[in-house]
């Protein structure tokens, strides 16, 4: 089925149908070869991104990067808006206007949530939210879901564990949507402080699926197909003492794995700070690397379809 | 003879069925009388068949059945009377629109709606009845939309 995305907005995964995600990861499988450099396509030659991050990052920022200048387009745009008008006073909605018009498409990530939503008004170009605050992060939830597409056939029939702050943490809330979406079993746990909130948990069962909630960890491992671990990020907690009633509370390791079913895949979207042991890395089971690549084919078919551009 | 608490308006709009302890949040919602200068009558807490409620007559003024639907935010079983020579012509129940723009604000501090930006606060309808709205930039959901009345 043949559909339009030409100057549509990437601001929240629930703009999009099952359909049309399906339809993006499709294409994404396609972007593969693109991504690793082993072939060349000049879809992007003469566009311009600008790549706005007034919060850090190293896999968005990147690999949207990463991604336009493999399709042969460039990049204008700042990491660090303290360098920018914005410390002048300056309002978002003037600075989107500026990008717009300096540019073809525009990538923001903004502390505060909406703000990509604000963005896209402002904008006539089109806008991809790369995350903001503690609201939407549609471009990491589409990797997400290529990677469990690509690794497991299916995202239905399995059960996704989603694990660690599932309160503050962005990720877990556009994917828990998602994944219910695509009929996948959900199972969240987090300290109790840290719980889905109850917006998440009504959309999920609006699709038909009961998410299951918990603090034990080992009892969920048990019929884990797919284990999502977040980072308890201290950024987005209101005072520190709360952070530090949390953190370290979950901690992925061998000892950990050896409840796990034989083809359990791991999946973190990174950082990860002390919530999974490093001597997870070299086994079958952690495919959070991976799953960082996979943000640039994935990036590269939105930016693709989104201009208009695409593979034949 | 039993005297009304409450006398008929000859003329005007009558809000019957506010929830109780509402009338005044309705007149706020309504910008009344900044928007007016009728005389205005409120009831609260007024004995009816099913409870409760509260009652505000707007007297030689018939207000357009479009505006008054936001109240239906925090009254969404209010009745609206258009009253002519002491007759009911017309009755409509509030209907809450798809969206709700610069009444609400929104209940999350970091949402972009809160800051200096150049934005009304926008919510889109979820659910008539309880009435449910989300927050059209943030997505979140307002558990207490009536404290949240511009």
């Amino acid at each position: 089925m043949k559909m339009s995305f030409t100057n549509r907005d990437i601001i929240s995964i629930k703009d999009f149908s099952k359909q049309e995600i399906t339809y993006i990861l499709n294409y994404a499988k396609k972007m593969v070869p693109y991504a690793k450099g082993e072939k060349n396509a000049s879809l992007m030659k003469n566009k311009i991104l600008s790549s706005l991050f007034y919060e850090p990052s190293t896999r968005t920022r990147l690999s949207f990067e990463s991604a336009m200048h493999r399709l042969g387009g460039r990049v204008i745009g700042f990491a660090d808006p303290t360098a920018t008008s914005q410390k002048k006073g300056e309002s978002l909605a003037d600075s989107i206007r500026m990008a717009d018009s300096y540019s073809d498409v525009i990538v923001i990530r903004h502390p505060q949530e909406g703000a990509a939503r604000l963005a896209a008004e402002f904008a006539e170009v089109p806008v991809l939210n790369g995350g903001d605050g503690a609201g939407q992060h549609p471009t990491q939830c589409l990797l997400d879901l290529f990677t469990i597409l690509t690794e497991r056939k299916n995202i239905k029939g399995n059960n996704v564990v989603l694990l660690g702050d599932l309160r503050y943490g962005r990720t877990v809330h556009s994917l828990a949507y998602a994944l219910a979406l695509f009929g996948a079993d959900l199972t969240f746990v987090s300290p109790d402080t840290l719980r889905m909130p109850k917006e998440v948990i009504a959309e999920c069962k609006d699709l038909g699926v009961e998410p299951s909630s918990t603090s034990n960890l080992d009892k969920a491992m048990k019929d884990a197909d797919v284990l999502y671990v977040t980072r308890i990020q201290r950024e987005r907690f209101p005072d520190a003492e709360e952070y530090n009633k949390v953190v370290g509370t979950y901690k992925v390791d061998l000892e950990l794995l050896k409840l796990a079913k034989k083809n359990l895949i791991i999946m973190h979207p990174l950082p990860r700070v002390v919530e999974i042991d490093p001597a997870i890395d070299v086994t079958p089971y952690a495919l959070y690397f991976k799953q960082a690549f996979n943000g640039v084919p994935v990036r590269m078919a939105l930016l693709s379809l989104i201009l208009g551009e695409a593979l034949p | 003879m039993k005297k009304l608490k409450i006398t008929p308006i000859k003329n005007g709009t009558v809000i019957d069925h506010i929830t109780p302890g509402f009338a005044v949040k309705v007149l706020h919602i309504l910008e009344i009388p900044k928007s007016s200068s009728s005389v205005v009558s409120v009831a609260m807490n007024v004995k009816s068949k099913l409870g409760k409620k509260d009652i505000v007559k707007v007297e030689n003024r018939e207000l357009d059945p479009r505006e008054v639907d936001k109240i239906s935010l925090i009254a969404p079983k209010a009745t609206i009377n258009i009253i002519r020579d002491y007759e009911v012509i017309e009755k409509h129940r509030v209907h809450l629109p798809d969206e709700i723009i610069g009444i609400v604000t929104c209940s999350n501090p970091t949402c972009i709606s809160n800051s200096k930006e150049p934005v009304q606060s926008r919510f889109l309808l979820v659910n008539k009845d309880p009435p449910r709205i989300k927050c059209y930039y943030c997505e979140r959901e307002p558990d207490d939309i009536a404290e949240r009345i511009i």
